[in-house]
Protein backbone atom coordinates (compact mmCIF):
# COMPACT_ATOMS: atom_id res chain seq x y z
CA UNK A 1 0.00 0.00 0.00
CA UNK A 2 1.77 2.92 -1.11
CA UNK A 3 0.45 6.59 0.64
CA UNK A 4 0.90 10.09 -0.61
CA UNK A 5 0.73 13.25 -1.91
CA UNK A 6 -0.48 14.07 -5.49
CA UNK A 7 1.66 16.58 -7.50
CA UNK A 8 -0.48 17.38 -10.76
CA UNK A 9 1.30 17.84 -14.17
CA UNK A 10 0.08 18.09 -17.34
CA UNK A 11 -0.34 16.18 -20.77
CA UNK A 12 2.63 15.06 -23.09
CA UNK A 13 5.64 15.86 -20.03
CA UNK A 14 8.37 14.67 -22.42
CA UNK A 15 11.84 13.21 -21.69
CA UNK A 16 13.32 16.47 -22.26
CA UNK A 17 11.58 17.93 -19.40
CA UNK A 18 11.78 14.90 -17.36
CA UNK A 19 15.77 14.73 -17.74
CA UNK A 20 17.52 17.09 -19.94
CA UNK A 21 20.20 15.42 -22.09
CA UNK A 22 22.81 17.29 -21.30
CA UNK A 23 22.73 15.34 -17.87
CA UNK A 24 21.96 11.89 -18.69
CA UNK A 25 25.11 11.13 -19.73
CA UNK A 26 26.31 9.75 -16.53
CA UNK A 27 25.95 6.35 -14.24
CA UNK A 28 25.64 8.60 -10.78
CA UNK A 29 21.87 8.05 -10.02
CA UNK A 30 22.09 10.80 -7.13
CA UNK A 31 23.09 12.99 -10.22
CA UNK A 32 20.23 12.73 -12.07
CA UNK A 33 17.70 13.20 -9.17
CA UNK A 34 19.31 16.43 -8.50
CA UNK A 35 18.29 17.93 -11.52
CA UNK A 36 14.94 16.29 -12.70
CA UNK A 37 11.87 18.29 -13.94
CA UNK A 38 13.92 21.23 -13.59
CA UNK A 39 13.06 22.24 -17.05
CA UNK A 40 9.40 22.17 -16.23
CA UNK A 41 9.34 23.11 -12.29
CA UNK A 42 11.83 24.92 -11.08
CA UNK A 43 10.16 24.43 -7.73
CA UNK A 44 10.00 20.30 -7.39
CA UNK A 45 12.63 19.78 -5.58
CA UNK A 46 11.76 21.80 -3.11
CA UNK A 47 7.66 21.22 -3.19
CA UNK A 48 8.74 17.06 -3.74
CA UNK A 49 8.89 14.64 -0.27
CA UNK A 50 9.68 11.19 -0.24
CA UNK A 51 7.27 9.06 -0.87
CA UNK A 52 4.91 11.47 -2.33
CA UNK A 53 3.12 10.58 -5.74
CA UNK A 54 3.75 11.90 -9.32
CA UNK A 55 -0.08 12.58 -11.19
CA UNK A 56 0.07 13.45 -14.76
CA UNK A 57 -2.33 13.44 -17.85
CA UNK A 58 -2.14 12.14 -21.74
CA UNK A 59 1.67 10.89 -22.79
CA UNK A 60 3.83 11.13 -19.76
CA UNK A 61 7.36 10.18 -20.95
CA UNK A 62 7.07 11.18 -24.57
CA UNK A 63 10.15 11.73 -27.16
CA UNK A 64 13.65 10.12 -25.72
CA UNK A 65 14.28 6.25 -24.93
CA UNK A 66 16.18 7.22 -21.91
CA UNK A 67 16.30 5.34 -18.91
CA UNK A 68 17.80 7.91 -17.12
CA UNK A 69 14.24 9.75 -17.14
CA UNK A 70 12.53 7.24 -15.01
CA UNK A 71 16.10 6.53 -12.80
CA UNK A 72 15.53 9.62 -11.84
CA UNK A 73 12.14 10.15 -11.20
CA UNK A 74 12.60 6.94 -8.66
CA UNK A 75 16.39 8.52 -6.81
CA UNK A 76 14.10 11.90 -6.44
CA UNK A 77 12.22 9.49 -3.55
CA UNK A 78 8.77 9.56 -5.89
CA UNK A 79 6.58 6.57 -4.79
CA UNK A 80 4.56 5.61 -7.66
CA UNK A 81 3.24 7.73 -10.53
CA UNK A 82 -0.03 8.01 -12.03
CA UNK A 83 -1.15 8.92 -15.49
CA UNK A 84 -3.87 8.56 -17.82
CA UNK A 85 -1.65 6.86 -20.55
CA UNK A 86 2.39 6.57 -21.02
CA UNK A 87 4.50 6.72 -23.96
CA UNK A 88 5.45 3.30 -24.86
CA UNK A 89 9.59 3.63 -24.04
CA UNK A 90 8.86 5.33 -20.72
CA UNK A 91 6.27 2.87 -19.54
CA UNK A 92 8.35 -0.15 -20.36
CA UNK A 93 11.43 1.36 -19.05
CA UNK A 94 9.97 1.99 -15.53
CA UNK A 95 8.57 -1.24 -15.41
CA UNK A 96 11.39 -2.74 -16.25
CA UNK A 97 13.95 -0.50 -13.54
CA UNK A 98 10.86 -1.16 -10.79
CA UNK A 99 9.00 2.24 -10.45
CA UNK A 100 5.62 1.47 -10.18
CA UNK A 101 3.39 3.25 -12.33
CA UNK A 102 -0.17 2.84 -12.74
CA UNK A 103 -2.39 3.73 -16.02
CA UNK A 104 -6.00 5.32 -14.91
CA UNK A 105 -7.31 6.55 -18.10
CA UNK A 106 -9.94 8.48 -16.76
CA UNK A 107 -8.52 9.92 -13.37
CA UNK A 108 -9.59 13.65 -12.08
CA UNK A 109 -6.61 13.76 -9.53
CA UNK A 110 -5.94 17.58 -8.37
CA UNK A 111 -2.24 18.78 -7.46
CA UNK A 112 -2.23 18.32 -3.49
CA UNK A 113 -4.87 15.18 -3.12
CA UNK A 114 -4.44 12.89 -0.49
CA UNK A 115 -3.79 9.45 -2.02
CA UNK A 116 -3.70 5.68 -0.97
CA UNK A 117 -3.09 3.14 -3.59
CA UNK A 118 -3.37 -0.71 -3.83
CA UNK A 119 -0.62 -1.81 -6.42
CA UNK A 120 -1.50 -5.07 -6.24
CA UNK A 121 -5.19 -5.01 -7.27
CA UNK A 122 -4.06 -1.48 -9.14
CA UNK A 123 -6.93 0.82 -6.56
CA UNK A 124 -5.80 4.17 -6.19
CA UNK A 125 -8.44 5.65 -3.60
CA UNK A 126 -8.41 9.68 -3.47
CA UNK A 127 -8.92 10.32 0.15
CA UNK A 128 -9.31 14.17 -0.56
CA UNK A 129 -11.93 13.44 -3.28
CA UNK A 130 -13.73 10.71 -2.11
CA UNK A 131 -13.58 8.51 -5.09
CA UNK A 132 -11.93 5.59 -6.14
CA UNK A 133 -10.44 4.20 -9.57
CA UNK A 134 -8.65 1.07 -11.08
CA UNK A 135 -5.79 1.00 -13.28
CA UNK A 136 -5.57 -0.91 -16.61
CA UNK A 137 -4.69 -4.52 -16.39
CA UNK A 138 -0.80 -5.10 -17.26
CA UNK A 139 0.39 -8.18 -19.71
CA UNK A 140 1.31 -11.13 -17.51
CA UNK A 141 4.78 -10.90 -18.73
CA UNK A 142 4.82 -7.18 -17.24
CA UNK A 143 3.20 -8.20 -13.89
CA UNK A 144 6.00 -11.21 -13.59
CA UNK A 145 8.39 -8.67 -14.51
CA UNK A 146 6.82 -5.92 -11.64
CA UNK A 147 6.39 -9.11 -9.21
CA UNK A 148 10.23 -9.70 -9.08
CA UNK A 149 10.75 -6.16 -8.83
CA UNK A 150 12.05 -5.32 -12.50
CA UNK A 151 13.31 -6.63 -15.47
CA UNK A 152 17.16 -7.04 -13.89
CA UNK A 153 15.72 -9.51 -10.78
CA UNK A 154 13.61 -10.95 -13.27
CA UNK A 155 16.22 -12.72 -15.86
CA UNK A 156 18.58 -12.89 -13.13
CA UNK A 157 15.67 -15.18 -11.68
CA UNK A 158 14.56 -17.07 -15.43
CA UNK A 159 17.51 -16.40 -17.36
CA UNK A 160 15.29 -15.93 -19.83
CA UNK A 161 11.33 -14.72 -20.89
CA UNK A 162 8.44 -16.79 -20.20
CA UNK A 163 5.23 -15.86 -21.65
CA UNK A 164 1.95 -18.28 -21.21
CA UNK B 1 -8.89 -14.77 -39.40
CA UNK B 2 -7.79 -15.81 -43.19
CA UNK B 3 -7.65 -11.94 -43.44
CA UNK B 4 -4.94 -10.41 -44.82
CA UNK B 5 -1.83 -9.29 -42.88
CA UNK B 6 0.26 -5.89 -42.06
CA UNK B 7 3.78 -5.66 -42.75
CA UNK B 8 4.64 -5.64 -39.18
CA UNK B 9 2.25 -8.69 -38.71
CA UNK B 10 4.35 -10.88 -41.52
CA UNK B 11 7.46 -9.96 -40.15
CA UNK B 12 6.77 -10.51 -36.59
CA UNK B 13 5.21 -13.94 -37.75
CA UNK B 14 7.97 -14.75 -39.81
CA UNK B 15 10.41 -14.34 -37.07
CA UNK B 16 8.08 -16.04 -33.96
CA UNK B 17 7.46 -18.95 -36.17
CA UNK B 18 3.72 -18.71 -36.12
CA UNK B 19 0.93 -16.59 -37.13
CA UNK B 20 1.02 -13.01 -35.28
CA UNK B 21 -1.57 -10.80 -35.49
CA UNK B 22 -2.01 -7.21 -33.69
CA UNK B 23 -2.29 -7.17 -30.35
CA UNK B 24 -0.68 -11.03 -29.63
CA UNK B 25 2.01 -10.97 -27.02
CA UNK B 26 5.13 -12.72 -28.45
CA UNK B 27 9.06 -13.42 -27.51
CA UNK B 28 10.45 -12.65 -30.79
CA UNK B 29 14.54 -13.16 -31.98
CA UNK B 30 16.16 -10.08 -32.42
CA UNK B 31 18.35 -9.49 -35.71
CA UNK B 32 20.13 -6.87 -34.63
CA UNK B 33 20.58 -4.27 -32.13
CA UNK B 34 22.39 -1.41 -30.99
CA UNK B 35 23.30 1.27 -27.84
CA UNK B 36 25.05 4.89 -27.81
CA UNK B 37 27.03 6.52 -25.50
CA UNK B 38 23.86 7.85 -23.81
CA UNK B 39 22.31 4.44 -23.31
CA UNK B 40 24.80 1.67 -23.27
CA UNK B 41 26.51 2.75 -20.22
CA UNK B 42 22.99 1.76 -18.25
CA UNK B 43 22.76 -1.19 -20.51
CA UNK B 44 25.98 -3.03 -19.93
CA UNK B 45 25.74 -2.23 -16.14
CA UNK B 46 22.14 -4.04 -16.61
CA UNK B 47 23.51 -6.56 -18.28
CA UNK B 48 26.21 -7.77 -15.82
CA UNK B 49 23.87 -7.36 -12.86
CA UNK B 50 21.08 -9.87 -15.41
CA UNK B 51 24.10 -12.08 -14.55
CA UNK B 52 25.87 -11.56 -18.23
CA UNK B 53 29.08 -12.62 -18.49
CA UNK B 54 29.28 -13.18 -22.77
CA UNK B 55 26.93 -11.48 -25.29
CA UNK B 56 24.21 -13.97 -26.54
CA UNK B 57 25.55 -13.40 -30.35
CA UNK B 58 28.56 -10.58 -30.32
CA UNK B 59 27.89 -10.02 -34.14
CA UNK B 60 24.74 -8.39 -34.08
CA UNK B 61 25.45 -5.98 -31.20
CA UNK B 62 26.43 -2.79 -32.07
CA UNK B 63 28.14 -0.04 -29.99
CA UNK B 64 27.97 3.79 -31.02
CA UNK B 65 29.66 6.91 -29.58
CA UNK B 66 27.36 9.50 -31.29
CA UNK B 67 25.50 11.53 -28.78
CA UNK B 68 28.50 13.42 -26.76
CA UNK B 69 31.53 12.69 -29.65
CA UNK B 70 34.50 13.58 -28.85
CA UNK B 71 33.79 13.63 -25.13
CA UNK B 72 33.44 17.92 -24.16
CA UNK B 73 34.35 16.39 -20.10
CA UNK B 74 36.07 13.62 -18.54
CA UNK B 75 32.56 12.22 -17.15
CA UNK B 76 31.52 11.50 -20.46
CA UNK B 77 35.35 10.57 -21.61
CA UNK B 78 35.08 7.74 -18.98
CA UNK B 79 31.95 6.17 -20.22
CA UNK B 80 33.53 6.33 -24.10
CA UNK B 81 36.05 4.39 -22.15
CA UNK B 82 34.09 1.75 -20.50
CA UNK B 83 32.25 0.84 -24.28
CA UNK B 84 35.39 0.75 -25.78
CA UNK B 85 36.48 -1.99 -22.83
CA UNK B 86 33.40 -4.18 -22.73
CA UNK B 87 33.58 -3.89 -27.13
CA UNK B 88 36.94 -5.11 -26.86
CA UNK B 89 36.41 -7.90 -23.96
CA UNK B 90 32.89 -8.86 -25.71
CA UNK B 91 34.21 -8.88 -29.46
CA UNK B 92 31.18 -6.63 -30.86
CA UNK B 93 31.46 -3.84 -32.99
CA UNK B 94 32.46 -0.08 -31.27
CA UNK B 95 31.73 2.94 -33.87
CA UNK B 96 34.00 5.24 -32.03
CA UNK B 97 33.88 9.09 -32.87
CA UNK B 98 33.42 10.29 -35.94
CA UNK B 99 31.50 7.08 -37.44
CA UNK B 100 27.85 9.35 -37.20
CA UNK B 101 25.02 8.98 -36.33
CA UNK B 102 24.06 5.62 -34.77
CA UNK B 103 20.90 5.18 -37.17
CA UNK B 104 23.11 6.19 -40.36
CA UNK B 105 25.50 3.92 -39.24
CA UNK B 106 23.59 0.59 -39.23
CA UNK B 107 22.29 1.36 -42.67
CA UNK B 108 25.52 2.60 -44.13
CA UNK B 109 27.09 -0.49 -42.75
CA UNK B 110 24.38 -2.67 -43.44
CA UNK B 111 23.83 -3.71 -40.11
CA UNK B 112 20.25 -3.90 -40.32
CA UNK B 113 18.41 -5.58 -43.65
CA UNK B 114 14.81 -5.48 -44.95
CA UNK B 115 12.57 -7.79 -42.88
CA UNK B 116 14.41 -7.58 -40.30
CA UNK B 117 13.65 -7.41 -36.08
CA UNK B 118 15.80 -4.27 -34.85
CA UNK B 119 16.52 -3.07 -30.95
CA UNK B 120 17.67 0.25 -30.25
CA UNK B 121 18.40 1.77 -27.21
CA UNK B 122 17.46 5.09 -29.12
CA UNK B 123 14.15 6.13 -29.82
CA UNK B 124 14.67 6.99 -33.37
CA UNK B 125 15.35 3.62 -34.27
CA UNK B 126 12.30 3.42 -36.14
CA UNK B 127 14.00 5.01 -38.96
CA UNK B 128 15.22 1.16 -40.37
CA UNK B 129 11.63 1.29 -41.14
CA UNK B 130 12.80 3.28 -44.36
CA UNK B 131 14.57 -0.75 -45.79
CA UNK B 132 11.63 -2.52 -44.50
CA UNK B 133 12.46 -3.65 -40.68
CA UNK B 134 10.30 -3.96 -38.00
CA UNK B 135 12.67 -1.59 -35.58
CA UNK B 136 11.80 -0.34 -32.01
CA UNK B 137 13.38 2.20 -29.67
CA UNK B 138 13.87 0.72 -26.55
CA UNK B 139 15.89 1.38 -23.53
CA UNK B 140 18.58 -0.16 -21.93
CA UNK B 141 17.27 -2.23 -19.37
CA UNK B 142 15.14 -4.30 -22.12
CA UNK B 143 18.59 -3.36 -24.61
CA UNK B 144 20.28 -5.16 -21.86
CA UNK B 145 17.42 -8.60 -22.04
CA UNK B 146 18.63 -8.91 -26.26
CA UNK B 147 22.19 -8.87 -24.90
CA UNK B 148 21.65 -11.34 -22.67
CA UNK B 149 18.33 -13.74 -24.31
CA UNK B 150 18.92 -12.21 -28.09
CA UNK B 151 15.15 -11.96 -27.48
CA UNK B 152 12.37 -9.24 -26.60
CA UNK B 153 9.06 -9.89 -25.51
CA UNK B 154 6.00 -7.27 -27.45
CA UNK B 155 2.41 -6.89 -27.85
CA UNK B 156 2.35 -6.96 -31.80
CA UNK B 157 0.92 -3.70 -33.10
CA UNK B 158 -2.41 -2.45 -34.76
CA UNK B 159 -1.11 -0.33 -37.58
CA UNK B 160 -2.07 3.02 -38.85
CA UNK B 161 -1.96 3.52 -42.80
CA UNK B 162 -0.65 6.63 -43.96
CA UNK B 163 -1.53 6.61 -47.66
CA UNK B 164 0.07 9.88 -49.41
CA UNK B 165 -1.40 10.47 -52.48
CA UNK B 166 -0.25 12.97 -55.59
CA UNK B 167 3.62 13.49 -55.98
CA UNK B 168 5.39 16.32 -53.40
CA UNK B 169 5.89 19.19 -55.01
CA UNK B 170 9.73 20.68 -56.02
CA UNK B 171 10.41 22.18 -52.81
CA UNK B 172 8.60 19.63 -49.95
CA UNK B 173 10.55 16.91 -49.14
CA UNK B 174 10.33 14.02 -47.31
CA UNK B 175 10.03 15.80 -44.13
CA UNK B 176 7.41 17.94 -44.99
CA UNK B 177 5.46 14.87 -45.67
CA UNK B 178 6.28 13.09 -42.09
CA UNK B 179 5.40 17.04 -40.30
CA UNK B 180 1.95 16.57 -42.09
CA UNK B 181 1.98 13.53 -40.90
CA UNK B 182 2.62 14.12 -37.25
CA UNK B 183 0.49 17.19 -36.93
CA UNK B 184 -2.51 14.49 -38.33
CA UNK B 185 -1.77 11.96 -35.61
CA UNK B 186 -0.50 14.00 -33.31
CA UNK B 187 2.28 13.57 -30.50
CA UNK B 188 0.23 10.85 -28.95
CA UNK B 189 -1.31 9.42 -32.04
CA UNK B 190 -0.01 6.36 -32.95
CA UNK B 191 1.19 5.07 -29.27
CA UNK B 192 1.62 1.49 -29.32
CA UNK B 193 0.94 1.28 -33.05
CA UNK B 194 2.80 1.00 -35.82
CA UNK B 195 2.38 3.28 -39.12
CA UNK B 196 2.45 2.33 -42.37
CA UNK B 197 3.40 4.43 -45.40
CA UNK B 198 1.63 3.99 -48.54
CA UNK B 199 0.82 5.69 -51.60
CA UNK B 200 2.45 7.15 -55.13
CA UNK B 201 3.63 10.22 -53.01
CA UNK B 202 6.18 7.32 -51.38
CA UNK B 203 6.87 5.39 -53.71
CA UNK B 204 9.48 7.59 -55.82
CA UNK B 205 11.23 8.56 -52.70
CA UNK B 206 14.93 7.72 -51.80
CA UNK B 207 15.99 5.69 -48.90
CA UNK B 208 17.41 8.77 -47.32
CA UNK B 209 13.75 10.40 -47.38
CA UNK B 210 12.19 7.25 -46.28
CA UNK B 211 14.46 6.73 -43.56
CA UNK B 212 13.18 10.82 -43.18
CA UNK B 213 9.41 9.77 -42.92
CA UNK B 214 10.15 6.88 -40.44
CA UNK B 215 12.32 8.84 -38.18
CA UNK B 216 9.74 10.55 -36.75
CA UNK B 217 7.17 7.96 -36.59
CA UNK B 218 8.57 8.59 -32.79
CA UNK B 219 7.20 12.22 -32.69
CA UNK B 220 3.69 10.15 -32.65
CA UNK B 221 4.04 7.58 -30.20
CA UNK B 222 4.79 4.89 -32.86
CA UNK B 223 6.18 1.45 -32.01
CA UNK B 224 7.45 1.43 -35.29
CA UNK B 225 7.21 2.93 -38.85
CA UNK B 226 7.45 0.94 -42.37
CA UNK B 227 7.70 2.54 -45.73
CA UNK B 228 5.72 -0.09 -47.98
CA UNK B 229 9.16 -1.14 -50.33
CA UNK B 230 7.20 -0.40 -53.39
CA UNK B 231 9.82 1.86 -55.39
CA UNK B 232 12.55 1.25 -52.78
CA UNK B 233 16.20 1.55 -54.86
CA UNK B 234 18.80 -0.23 -52.36
CA UNK B 235 22.40 -0.80 -53.73
CA UNK B 236 21.95 -4.84 -53.18
CA UNK B 237 19.45 -7.23 -53.82
CA UNK B 238 16.65 -7.77 -51.12
CA UNK B 239 13.34 -9.42 -50.43
CA UNK B 240 10.83 -6.91 -50.02
CA UNK B 241 7.95 -7.57 -47.36
CA UNK B 242 4.67 -6.23 -48.62
CA UNK B 243 1.26 -5.99 -46.38
CA UNK B 244 -1.68 -8.02 -48.15
CA UNK B 245 -4.02 -5.92 -50.06
CA UNK B 246 -6.72 -6.99 -47.36
CA UNK B 247 -4.51 -6.35 -44.38
CA UNK B 248 -6.61 -5.11 -41.57
CA UNK B 249 -5.50 -1.81 -40.38
CA UNK B 250 -6.65 0.45 -37.05
CA UNK B 251 -7.62 3.44 -38.90
CA UNK B 252 -6.18 4.85 -42.36
CA UNK B 253 -5.15 8.80 -42.62
CA UNK B 254 -4.87 10.14 -46.24
CA UNK B 255 -2.55 13.03 -46.87
CA UNK B 256 -2.58 15.13 -50.40
CA UNK B 257 1.41 15.54 -51.19
CA UNK B 258 0.72 17.14 -54.38
CA UNK B 259 -0.55 20.57 -52.41
CA UNK B 260 1.41 20.51 -49.85
CA UNK B 261 3.63 23.32 -49.06
CA UNK B 262 6.71 23.43 -46.89
CA UNK B 263 6.23 23.03 -43.14
CA UNK B 264 6.78 24.59 -39.90
CA UNK B 265 7.33 22.72 -36.61
CA UNK B 266 6.54 25.50 -34.29
CA UNK B 267 8.20 25.40 -30.59
CA UNK B 268 7.55 23.24 -28.14
CA UNK B 269 6.25 20.21 -29.66
CA UNK B 270 6.35 18.45 -33.28
CA UNK B 271 3.37 18.32 -33.87
CA UNK B 272 2.91 21.76 -33.45
CA UNK B 273 2.81 21.83 -37.07
CA UNK B 274 2.45 24.61 -39.56
CA UNK B 275 2.35 26.19 -42.94
CA UNK B 276 5.86 28.12 -42.96
CA UNK B 277 3.95 31.00 -44.55
CA UNK B 278 2.40 31.66 -41.91
CA UNK B 279 6.09 32.50 -39.94
CA UNK B 280 7.46 33.51 -42.83
CA UNK B 281 10.02 36.70 -41.15
CA UNK B 282 10.57 34.97 -37.74
CA UNK B 283 13.81 35.98 -37.24
CA UNK B 284 16.23 33.46 -36.11
CA UNK B 285 19.95 33.46 -35.31
CA UNK B 286 21.20 29.82 -35.02
CA UNK B 287 20.12 27.15 -38.34
CA UNK B 288 21.40 23.81 -37.99
CA UNK B 289 21.08 21.13 -40.30
CA UNK B 290 22.05 18.06 -38.67
CA UNK B 291 20.36 14.55 -37.18
CA UNK B 292 19.43 11.48 -37.81
CA UNK B 293 16.45 12.85 -39.47
CA UNK B 294 17.93 15.62 -42.06
CA UNK B 295 21.85 15.23 -42.29
CA UNK B 296 22.10 12.78 -45.20
CA UNK B 297 24.09 13.52 -48.56
CA UNK B 298 20.54 14.62 -50.23
CA UNK B 299 20.00 16.53 -47.73
CA UNK B 300 23.55 18.31 -47.64
CA UNK B 301 22.89 18.74 -51.95
CA UNK B 302 19.18 20.69 -51.53
CA UNK B 303 20.96 23.30 -48.84
CA UNK B 304 23.92 23.61 -51.08
CA UNK B 305 22.12 24.43 -54.12
CA UNK B 306 20.39 26.66 -52.05
CA UNK B 307 23.37 28.55 -50.81
CA UNK B 308 25.98 28.53 -54.30
CA UNK B 309 27.88 31.23 -54.52
CA UNK B 310 26.08 33.41 -51.75
CA UNK B 311 26.65 33.57 -48.13
CA UNK B 312 24.13 33.30 -45.06
CA UNK B 313 22.82 36.50 -43.19
CA UNK B 314 24.64 38.70 -41.37
CA UNK B 315 23.90 37.61 -37.56
CA UNK B 316 23.06 33.71 -38.20
CA UNK B 317 25.12 30.64 -37.68
CA UNK B 318 24.75 27.86 -39.60
CA UNK B 319 26.10 24.67 -38.28
CA UNK B 320 26.29 21.18 -40.05
CA UNK B 321 26.81 17.87 -38.83
CA UNK B 322 26.69 15.36 -41.53
CA UNK B 323 24.83 12.28 -40.55
CA UNK B 324 27.74 10.02 -40.90
CA UNK B 325 31.82 9.52 -41.78
CA UNK B 326 30.24 7.99 -45.22
CA UNK B 327 28.01 11.44 -45.96
CA UNK B 328 31.12 13.63 -45.27
CA UNK B 329 32.85 11.36 -47.52
CA UNK B 330 30.04 12.03 -50.05
CA UNK B 331 29.58 15.66 -49.80
CA UNK B 332 33.31 16.46 -49.61
CA UNK B 333 33.98 14.64 -52.92
CA UNK B 334 31.09 16.46 -54.77
CA UNK B 335 31.68 19.86 -53.35
CA UNK B 336 28.90 19.66 -51.70
CA UNK B 337 30.70 20.66 -48.29
CA UNK B 338 32.63 23.36 -49.84
CA UNK B 339 29.94 25.06 -51.10
CA UNK B 340 28.65 25.02 -47.73
CA UNK B 341 31.40 25.84 -46.15
CA UNK B 342 31.99 29.51 -48.63
CA UNK B 343 28.76 30.19 -47.98
CA UNK B 344 29.38 30.37 -43.90
CA UNK B 345 28.64 27.08 -42.70
CA UNK B 346 30.74 25.39 -39.49
CA UNK B 347 31.39 21.96 -39.87
CA UNK B 348 31.38 19.82 -36.57
CA UNK B 349 31.68 16.17 -36.06
CA UNK B 350 29.56 13.40 -37.52
CA UNK B 351 26.86 12.73 -34.31
CA UNK B 352 23.70 13.56 -32.82
CA UNK B 353 25.27 17.22 -31.84
CA UNK B 354 23.28 20.01 -31.02
CA UNK B 355 19.92 18.07 -31.40
CA UNK B 356 20.08 16.49 -28.23
CA UNK B 357 21.49 19.61 -26.09
CA UNK B 358 24.77 17.12 -24.87
CA UNK B 359 27.52 19.46 -25.83
CA UNK B 360 27.98 21.08 -29.36
CA UNK B 361 25.90 24.44 -30.48
CA UNK B 362 23.46 25.00 -27.49
CA UNK B 363 21.95 27.66 -28.25
CA UNK B 364 21.36 30.95 -25.90
CA UNK B 365 18.67 32.73 -24.20
CA UNK B 366 15.64 33.84 -26.32
CA UNK B 367 17.54 32.92 -29.37
CA UNK B 368 15.34 31.67 -32.30
CA UNK B 369 16.07 28.27 -33.87
CA UNK B 370 15.35 26.62 -37.12
CA UNK B 371 16.81 23.11 -36.96
CA UNK B 372 16.31 20.21 -39.34
CA UNK B 373 16.02 17.56 -36.38
CA UNK B 374 13.29 16.19 -34.77
CA UNK B 375 12.46 17.61 -31.64
CA UNK B 376 11.71 21.17 -30.45
CA UNK B 377 10.78 20.38 -27.10
CA UNK B 378 11.78 23.44 -24.32
CA UNK B 379 15.02 22.43 -23.48
CA UNK B 380 15.67 20.44 -26.48
CA UNK B 381 18.90 21.42 -27.69
CA UNK B 382 20.27 22.06 -24.00
CA UNK B 383 18.93 25.68 -22.75
CA UNK B 384 15.00 26.18 -22.09
CA UNK B 385 15.22 29.79 -22.80
CA UNK B 386 15.91 29.37 -26.39
CA UNK B 387 12.70 28.14 -29.35
CA UNK B 388 13.75 25.73 -31.67
CA UNK B 389 11.48 25.66 -34.85
CA UNK B 390 11.95 22.28 -37.21
CA UNK B 391 11.88 22.13 -40.78
CA UNK B 392 13.46 20.36 -43.91
CA UNK B 393 17.04 21.15 -45.43
CA UNK B 394 15.88 23.42 -47.68
CA UNK B 395 13.83 25.48 -45.41
CA UNK B 396 16.55 25.95 -42.89
CA UNK B 397 18.77 26.65 -45.91
CA UNK B 398 16.48 29.53 -47.27
CA UNK B 399 16.14 30.97 -43.71
CA UNK B 400 20.28 30.71 -42.52
CA UNK B 401 20.86 33.10 -46.36
CA UNK B 402 17.92 35.16 -45.04
CA UNK B 403 18.35 35.34 -41.24
CA UNK B 404 14.67 34.70 -40.85
CA UNK B 405 12.13 31.92 -41.31
CA UNK B 406 11.77 31.80 -45.49
CA UNK B 407 9.58 29.34 -47.54
CA UNK B 408 12.20 27.77 -49.44
CA UNK B 409 9.21 27.92 -52.44
CA UNK B 410 9.48 31.23 -52.96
Amino acid sequence: MINGRAHRYGDNIDTDRIIPGKYTKTLDISSLADHVMEDLDPHFKQKFRIGDILVAGDNFGCGSSREQAPIALKAAGISCIIARFYARIFFRNAINIGLPVLEVPNHEIQDGDALEIDMENGIVRNLSQGDLHQSTQLPKVMMDIVAEGGLVPYLRKYGDYHID
Amino acid sequence: MGKGMTISEKILTAHTGRETRAGDLCIVPVDGSMATDTTAPLAIKAFGEMGGVRLKDPSRFHLVIDHAAPAPNERIANLHSLMRRFANDQGCALHDIGSGICHQVMVDHRKVQPGDVFMGADSHTPTYGALGAFACGVGSTDLAAVMLTGKIWLKAPATIRILCHGKLPTHSSGKDLALEAVKALTISGATYQAVEYHGTAVEGLSLSQRMTLCNLVAEMGAKTGIVSPKGLELPYPFEATYADQDAVYARTIEIDASSLRPRIAVPDSPDNVDDIERYQGTRITYAFIGSCTNARHDDLRVAADILRGKHIAKGVRLVIAPASRQVLIDALADGTMQTLIEAGATLINSGCGPCVGSHEGVPGDEEVVVSTANRNFKGRMGNPNASIYLGSPATVAASALHGYLTNPAL
